[in-house]
Parts: structure tokens; sequence; C-alpha cells
């Protein structure tokens, strides 16, 4: 399938992500929320909805929830839950518990590193289901002789975070997935392994013509595994739509499933209308509405959120967006920071940050050390690729970044040596010299590599062409 | 149940509405049950007809009949049932998992 033509053709695409909440407990009932287990052992009546078992909502994860609205800007609200029915053998209630008119989260916004923002409709609470294993058949659902279901995971509570239409590529749309996740985990709210199922990404894409008023109709994706898959399940997906509208056709709504390896989407079902879940609220369960004190304590213990750490480095450094949000992504703003405020040069700073300081073990580098081995760059002590070298043994054993140059032998070149050597080599090759000084910068690497050769590496090259300038005049 | 329901009401609801919900809910309506069960709802609609009619502008909607607010739980571990128990009670087991007939069509 070619790509589609960007000129004449616009993608729309809105995200619905589910969040596992880091709670101790599920939604409604005592029984372990933790990951995995073996099978059928996190299981409790109302898990199993026995008669009889009626649900209590855990206040920590309605902390999580107002967590996860108070950071992407939602008002926080009065909320219902819901009774979302259906019939499916991984939720033995008949019906998910679920929120539906009134979601405890409403109308807030996502910042993405590039300082697009994106509409969020709403964050709501609900249970996440158990999982069948079809048998028979290749694992296949439709030719399964029968299923086997473990309920370790019905009940775990779910932060679903409807975003709004706003994305028009793949990349974005990654970059929201990205961001979400980063926050998610910035407010303790959720581990956010997608791996894991933690955090699952159904995806919703429609194409129009550039210019149209209405949007096209819209296909879900599911089956969305990892941020690689969400763009291209919507390059495939936007594609497909293009062909079928350039062919006479139209777009059905419908579900579809995203296959990895066959690198395309697959009808699943016709989309159920809301009416067909029959919503109604829960008479089991009595309304929620946070005290507004509670809500502002929670608003004040947020830590700060990767947009505004994203803010506040860039004030400081200046420096590309993308080398800042690389940096805030990897955790080394802090450093960064405080390397700063020791009076190391921003622009050094963040160049090491954005290059040298990929290891995880960077974040526990000593701010001070930083500070000075940037300083004695500055300062001409070292050259740019010993100030690396002495970084990374930093990273990997710490120390005093002066006593590792010393034991590296990285000590500064004596100027008058430096020069010393500098001259014998233009005496030594007079015709390179005179292409240097006709203005041939081809030739100065010839001379610098001269230098490196004669000095074993310790020569600044920077200062071994400012030397070379200087004896042209 | 065979009170006369007012034509009004009859027309709040059709038998096809009935129809979809019954299976909608997994439930077989026998002879003379989609019409029954049409009226029946069609009567509770006509109910709420009737507090449709009042003046209820000061009445705050509300989502329960109890008015009580924020019960929770604290978010504390108990010990669960035993699986063996539980899956004893259940027609049909395997490698510690419900068996379940082969399910048509996947989760919504």
């Amino acid at each position: 399938m070619s790509s589609i033509d960007l000129d004449r053709w616009e993608v729309v695409i809105g995200l619905e992500v589910h969040a596992e909440l880091a709670t101790r407990t599920k939604l409604f009932s005592a029984a372990t929320a933790e990951f995995g287990g073996e099978p059928n052992t996190h299981i409790d009546p109302l898990t199993l909805g026995l008669p009889g078992s009626l649900p209590v909502l855990n206040s920590h994860a309605v902390e999580l929830a107002i967590r996860v609205g108070l950071a992407l800007n939602c008002t926080v609200q009065r909320s219902v839950f819901a009774r979302k029915n259906y019939f499916y053998p991984d939720q033995p209630k008949n019906y998910q518990i679920s929120q539906y008119d009134l979601p405890i989260n409403a109308d807030g916004f996502l910042e993405l590193p590039s300082g697009k923002i994106v509409g969020v409709e709403r964050a709501h609470l609900e249970e996440d289901t158990g999982k069948s294993t079809h048998i028979g058949g290749g694992g296949r659902i439709h030719d399964a002789q029968y299923s086997l279901v473990d309920l370790n995971r019905a009940g775990v509570p779910l932060l679903e975070i409807v975003g709004r239409p706003d994305l028009r590529n793949a990349e974005d749309a990654r970059a929201y997935v990205s961001e979400l996740r980063a926050v998610l985990v910035a407010v303790g709210a959720s581990d956010g392994k997608m791996e894991e199922g933690s955090l699952r990404v159904d995806c919703n894409v429609s194409v129009r013509e550039r210019g149209a008023a209405e949007f096209g109709t819209r296909c879900e994706i599911k089956n969305i595994n990892s941020l690689r898959s969400l763009g291209r399940a919507i390059d495939y997906e936007a594609a497909r739509q293009v062909d079928l509208i350039d062919s006479g056709e139209r777009v059905v709504q419908q579900t579809r499933h995203w296959n990895e390896d066959d690198g395309r989407t697959h009808t699943l079902r016709s989309k159920e209308g809301a009416d067909d879940y029959r919503y109604f609220p829960d008479p089991d369960l009595i309304e929620l509405d946070p005290d507004p004190e509670w809500v502002e304590r929670i608003r004040a213990e947020l830590p700060l959120l990767p947009a505004e750490r994203r803010h506040r480095l860039a004030e400081r450094v200046g420096g590309s967006t993308e080398a800042v949000a690389l940096i805030v992504d990897r955790g080394l703003d802090v450093l960064c920071l405080a390397a700063i405020d020791a009076g190391a040069d921003a622009g050094r700073v963040v160049t090491h940050a954005e290059h040298n300081l990929s290891d995880e073990r960077a974040r526990d580098l000593d701010p001070a050390a930083f500070a000075s081995l940037v300083r004695m760059e500055t300062d001409g002590a070292l050259t740019a690729t010993q100030a690396k070298t002495v970084l990374a043994e930093l990273v990997e054993r710490g120390g005093d970044p002066a006593s590792i140059a010393a034991a590296k032998g990285f000590e500064a070149m004596d100027t008058s040596e430096l020069e010393g050597i500098v001259d014998g080599l233009i005496s030594a090759h007079p015709d390179e010299w005179q292409r240097f000084c006709d203005g041939d910068v081809k030739v100065t690497g010839f001379f610098v590599g001269q230098v490196m050769k004669a000095t074993g590496g310790k020569a600044d090259g920077k200062a071994v062409t400012a030397l070379l300038n200087s004896r042209t005049a | 149940m065979d009170e006369p329901t007012t034509p009004q009401a009859v027309a709040r609801i059709s038998a096809e509405d009935v129809a979809k919900v019954a299976a909608l809910a997994r439930l077989r309506l026998g002879p003379g049950e989609l019409d029954r069960f049409t009226h029946q709802l069609a009567d509770i609609l006509a109910h709420a007809e009737d507090i449709e009619a009042l003046d209820l502008a000061d009445v705050e909607p509300m989502a329960h009949p109890v008015r009580l607010r924020n019960v929770f739980r604290s978010d504390e571990p108990a010990p669960p049932l035993d699986r063996d128990t539980v899956l004893g009670q259940a027609p049909s087991a395997e490698d510690g998992m419900f068996c379940v007939p082969p399910v048509l069509g996947e989760a919504p």
C-alpha cells in the first residue's frame, strides 16, 4: 500500500489510553492487584461476581485518578459509577463498572515536547477485565474449541484517558503516548509498562480531504503493544482508508485489530453503539464527590511535571527543543541545573547531557564533579575528547575529574611546547603550509593530525587551529 | 400485570426495541412475552412521564436514592479465596483456569 498524498489528505487521530493504576488492591475489592501470579489466585467474591458481593471503592485508586486528572489540567468533579453491560467470560458480573456521563476528570489537555497542545476529553475510573486463552484452532478466537479464563486482572483499577481528535500524524501520536506515560510515571499513578499491559492504547483513525469541515468515518484500532506498532498501525490504516475512498468505496465504522506480523489491521467487529451497553448508574455504588480540600492537597503534593521541567531547563540553557526534551526524558535536568548553578557553562553541560550521558547511572552523577569537569574543559585544561573520556569514567566509577584526568595522563600541554611542535611541522611541510595560508581549510586536518600524532593525542584541536591561524599573520 | 395501558405509553417503546434489548440481555422471549413486556415497559415509561410532568427545577439530579457520598475502603489487601475450592464449584476447569465454551468474537 502506497503512502498517502498529504497535500490532499489529512489524517485525524484520537487516542484512548487505558492505564492500570498502581494500587495494591483492586478498584472495588481487597484482592491483590499485583501483576501476574498463578492464574486465579487474586480472586475474591466480587471478582467472581458471586451473588451478594458488593463493591466498595478503593480510596487510593481515587487519589491516583485525581493526581492524573490534575496533571492533565482536568476539572476534578462529582462523578457516578455506571454499569456497562455486556456478556463475556472475562467479566463474570456481566457488566463492567465504569463511569459514563459523569467522569471523575473532565476537559483537560496535555502539552507535548514540541509545544503542541492535545485536548483530553475525560479520564475516568473503571475496572479491568480478566484474561482469556483460546484453546484449539491455533489460538484463533473464531476457531477455538474452548477458552480458559484467568480472573487475576479482573477488577484491577484502570484510568481510561480519552484524548480529543487533535493529532494529525503518527509521530505526534507517539509523542502523545510517550508524554502521557511520562506524566503517569511522574505522579506515581502507573508504572507505564506497555509490554506488561499497564498502558494500553486504542487508536481512532479517520481521513478527510484537506479543508473539509467534517471528520471522516473513523475506525478504532486495538491490539497496539508498542509505540512502534502505534505509528505503523496509523500509517497503514490511513492509507487503507484513502485507498477505499479513492476506489469509490466508503469507510465503514468498525473496530479493527492490528496484526504486528503482517503489518495490517483486520476487521474485528462493527462498532457497538453506546446504547447497546445499556449504561445505567450502578445501584451498588454511591456518588463520588471528592472533597475540594483533598483535591487541593493532592495538587500541592504533585511533583514537577515533564512539561514544567522542560520549561524550567529551557529558560536556563536555551538549547534546542529536542535536546531539552531528551535531557528531561533521561531525568538529567536536575543534574544539569545544579552543574550550571555550580558555575559550569550551560552550552557544554547540555552538549554532554545530550550526547555523552545516555547511561542510566548518569542521573547519580555528582553535580559538583560534573561542573568541575566542564570548567576544566572550558579553561582549556582538557580537550573535548578528553572531557568525554573523563566523564565516562565519572559515570562508571565516580571520583574527582582532576584526578581521573591526571591518571589518564591528560595534562594540559604547555603552550610553548605546543608552539614548538606546530612551528616544527610548518617548517617540515612547506607545501601544505602554503596551501593553509592560501585558505585551503582542508589541510587544517593534516596539521592537527600531525600534532596529535606528535603529542599522543594530548593536544587540544582547537588550540592547534588557533596557533596555526596565528602563524599566518 | 395485565392492567390496561394507554396508547401514548405504548408509543414510547416499540416491540422492536424490546426485542433488541432482550437480545442484548441474552433473553429468549416465549410466545406472547414480547407483547406483554412491551406493555409493561411502556407502563414504566408512563410512570416516568408522570415525574417529568412535575416542576423539578429546584431538585438536584440524584444518581442514587441514598444521600451518601464518598464511602471508601483503604488500599489494604485481604487474603484471596482458595482457588481449588472456587474451581471445584465451576462446571469445568483446566490448568487452574475456568473452562468456558468457545467465545465468538472479541470482548467489546
